[in-house]
């Protein structure tokens, strides 16, 4: 019964454990709720179930409790907003892409992932560019940023194991960061409907040592530029 | 206004009635008759809806395999009855667009905004009658062309029902052309629809409420249904005008939302969601009102809290016109508009909590009888508490980013809207049924359909919550496909076959509905010992409602005063005695 659970599945980028720190959170201060509404509920329900000779509480209201309990979800939730801005920020606020990050460019289209590599130059547009099909090989503990551009519809970003999501749009360049921290393979996959084929719009990530990931570059030829 | 007119002249004008059956039942301009065609109506789509989601829930849970029935379908929908990819992405649309749009908008505001607005405050009928049956037969040929969708060739909408630009904009990006289109279309239509029902219900709160009918003595279903029609007068047109430039883009060759020539797809998730969200609201308001009606009834006491109720739904229908932008924290807009849009959606938080603690203070103390409506609206508030507790995970941008385009969301939504609005449904279908047909459903076939339906549908939702926190991502038709999702088979499984039993449970709720109507228990005037207005008048109520205009004393929950010999206080019976004078303030 593992699959019942409310852990989140372990986190992969250096950003995950700030994403499930901030969900835990939120689980604990809902769970809390969730119980004292519910108890409360059944057990009013079962206590003040109607009897014979039962008289009710005959009342309008109680502004001290309507006082208590507004200012209680507000100030949690003010709390909550605070924490979560603050991640957010740093996470995918306009300058939050480390000055080291590694570019890759992210050409998708219905169904399918291109991912283009600047090749030893370091530089796009050049002609030892090459490009990947369905394929994202990355170092590991090597921030990461995707410049996502789509040639058809909106399709999403997503690797669940990084915690990082983010929409490629047509006719927008969007950037989005991250950096993994484990080596291993993870799937990719389209978030966003995008199609008949958007169930098997799947690709493989695959986070090397830095000397594999040397190795691996070295045995990729240039491809000629798709555009 | 002139003295209360004398009972004789008025109750034969009522009681003859020599309208045509066409007239009285088809085009009919009486605002009883009009919600009740309503209700059957958005009960068909209802079921066409659940018929869709059965469809989905067969794919998902057994990925390949031959449906049962499936043979039934065209080749372009299943092949050898395994449903294709290109029809699943209908079906997953379609679901959607039905249940939003044709079955809890027009239960909820159609059925009950008619219903309920001028019985509960007092009127012969709403203010604009023909525009009342206007709005119904613009909302029925509206069902029919979006039912036409699936018989034209290219099948049906397949962009969600959120019908995300550039996808649902050029018909090469999905195959469908007409299908879309019919999508616009009918949209448009049930828009226009709903803004004359929109109009009629404003302008009948505002100025036929009977004498006596305070702001402040409105019931809160009243109030509800009163700002849910502000929200669709307002939502409603920047639906329609987005629909027209899809429409536009898709057969005119204009680039609204296509980029080649400048065009911005995320512009059509703007305008939709800055429809789409108080459109939630529509959705759940009226229910919240409701809900408070029947707890109120059934705890025999006044509601708790009913001044902070009514702010509460107010700050709901203002806040509600500024969150739009939670649903696009990872769409590409501004990151730093993300921050603000979570800043107003925490908020929103607030006035949804001061309800539940509400509803809460008016159980404490009561004396609870368990009617099959008092069930549904505990339901309501037990379920509605879960799907509102899950609204602030995703309202944290970051933890959206992990969440957003889940199972979780699934999991949210359906909390909200089948949890909340469809027990609230269920609940005031049951409640009102006397009124509307003169006749009880059974409340044995009603509590059984009541704890099936709690069951699965709590065997069905909670466990996608689990499949949305190990990253199972929506709208997926083979989740096989994905390595991380595979060990997650036999939940999905265990939800499809929990979905079946659900949708059977509802066969009850059927046998009971048809069944009542013809053989239910003859119903007296106030089968639920109310306090409102319509159980003044027989059930059900003669056209024109009344023989004499009622004149209102009271607000609209005394229940458990001791003023009266039985347990409550009508609000048009004129009493002798003052209230008491220690528990007057106790209201604010």
């Amino acid at each position: 019964m593992s699959w019942i659970s409310w852990m989140l599945p372990p986190g992969a980028s250096t950003f995950a454990g700030d994403i499930d720190r901030i969900y835990y959170v939120i689980l604990v201060i809902t769970g809390i709720a969730f119980v004292v509404v519910e108890v409360g509920l059944v057990w009013f329900l079962i206590k003040y179930r109607a009897r014979p000779g039962r008289t009710v509480i005959y009342t309008h209201g109680n502004n001290t409790a309507e006082v208590i309990w507004t200012s209680i979800t507000a100030v949690t939730v003010v709390i909550l907003g605070l924490m979560s801005a603050g991640i957010w920020n740093r996470i995918k606020g306009r300058d939050s892409v480390p000055a080291n990050a590694m570019a890759i460019r992210v050409n998708v289209k219905q169904f399918e992932w291109n991912f283009v590599y600047p090749g030893p130059d370091g530089r796009f547009d050049t002609p030892d560019d090459f490009t990947r099909r369905n394929q994202l090989h990355l170092p590991v503990n090597q921030a990461v940023v995707v410049e996502l551009m789509s040639e058809d519809v909106i399709h999403s970003f997503n690797i669940p194991a990084f915690r990082i999501k983010q929409d490629a749009v047509p006719g927008m360049h969007i950037r989005a960061w991250f950096q993994p921290t484990v080596t291993g393979e993870y799937e990719l996959g389209c978030a966003e409907l995008c199609g008949l084929g958007h169930y098997r719009m799947r690709a493989v990530v695959t986070v090397h040592s830095l000397e594999e990931y040397q190795r691996w570059l070295g045995e990729q030829s240039p491809t000629v530029a798709s555009k | 206004m002139a003295t209360i007119a004398p009972p004789v002249e008025p109750a034969v004008h009522a009681l003859v009635d020599d309208r045509t059956f066409l007239r009285k039942y088809i085009f009919s301009t009486d605002h009883k008759i009009i919600g009740i065609q309503f209700l059957l109506m958005s009960l068909i789509f209802l079921l066409i809806g659940g018929i869709l989601a059965m469809m989905m829930r067969w794919q998902l849970g057994f990925p390949g395999r031959p449906m049962p029935g499936g043979g039934l379908l065209p080749e372009t929908m299943a092949s050898g009855a395994v449903i294709l990819p290109e029809f699943y992405a209908s079906l997953v649309t379609m679901h959607g667009t039905f249940m939003v749009f044709f079955a809890i908008m027009p239960l909820l505001v159609g059925v009950f905004g008619n219903y309920l607005i001028p019985l509960k405050i007092g009127a012969p009928d709403m203010a604009f009658p023909r525009l009342n049956m206007a709005s119904f037969w613009l909302a029925v040929p509206a069902g029919l062309l979006m039912i036409a969708g699936f018989f034209v060739e290219g099948g049906h909408a397949a962009a969600g029902w959120t019908g995300y630009a550039p996808l649902s904009a050029n018909p090469e990006y999905t195959g469908v052309s007409a299908g879309q289109q019919l999508w616009c279309l009918s949209l448009i239509i049930l828009g226009l629809s709903s803004i004359l029902g929109a109009v009629n219900y404003i302008s009948t709160v505002i100025n036929l409420r009977a004498p006596g009918m305070t702001w402040f003595r409105m019931p809160l279903s009243i109030w509800s249904l009163f700002i849910t029609a502000i929200l669709v007068l307002l939502a409603m047109p920047i639906l329609s005008g987005a629909l027209i430039m899809l429409l536009f883009d898709q057969s005119l060759g204009t680039h609204f939302f296509l980029p080649a020539d400048g065009g911005q797809p995320i512009l059509w998730q703007h305008l939709f969601w800055f429809f789409g969200h108080p459109e939630v609201y529509i959705l759940i308001l009226p229910a919240m009102g409701m809900v408070s009606d029947i707890i109120s009834n059934g705890a025999r006491k006044p509601i708790f809290g009913y001044h902070s109720m009514v702010f509460a739904i107010m700050s709901i229908g203002f806040l509600g016109w500024v969150v739009w932008g939670h649903h696009m924290f990872q769409s590409g807009m501004n990151p730093t508009l993300g921050t603000t849009f979570m800043v107003s959606t925490m908020l929103i938080s607030v006035p949804s909590a001061i309800k539940v603690f509400n509803w809460l203070g008016t159980l404490w103390g009561g004396s609870i009888k368990f009617t099959v409506p008092m069930l549904h609206a505990c339901a309501f508030v037990a379920m509605f508490v879960i799907g509102g507790l899950s609204g602030v995970f995703m309202a944290s941008p970051p933890l959206d980013m992990y969440i957003h385009d889940t199972y979780f969301i699934v999991a949210h939504l359906h909390y909200v809207l089948f949890g909340g609005s469809l027990f609230a449904i269920f609940g005031a279908i049951t409640f009102w049924y006397p009124k509307m047909f003169g006749r009880m459903m059974s409340p044995r076939l009603g509590k059984l359909h009541f704890f099936l339906t709690f069951v699965f549908y709590n065997l069905v939702f909670f466990p996608m919550h689990q499949l949305g926190l190990q990253g199972h991502m929506r709208r997926i038709y083979d989740p096989s496909t994905y390595e991380f999702m595979k060990p997650l088979a036999g939940l999905n499984r265990f939800i499809t076959i929990s979905a079946f039993l659900l949708f059977a449970s509802q066969l009850l709720f059927l046998v009971n509905f048809i069944g009542s109507w013809f053989r239910g228990r003859k119903a007296e005037p106030n089968p639920w010992d109310d306090t409102g207005l319509e159980w003044t008048t027989p059930s059900p109520p003669p056209h024109g409602n009344w023989a004499v205009t009622p004149r209102v004393y009271h607000p609209p929950y005394e229940f458990g005063s001791g003023r009266t010999a039985e347990d409550f206080l009508p609000q048009d019976r004129k009493l002798d005695t003052p209230p008491a004078p220690a528990r007057a303030p106790a209201s604010r």
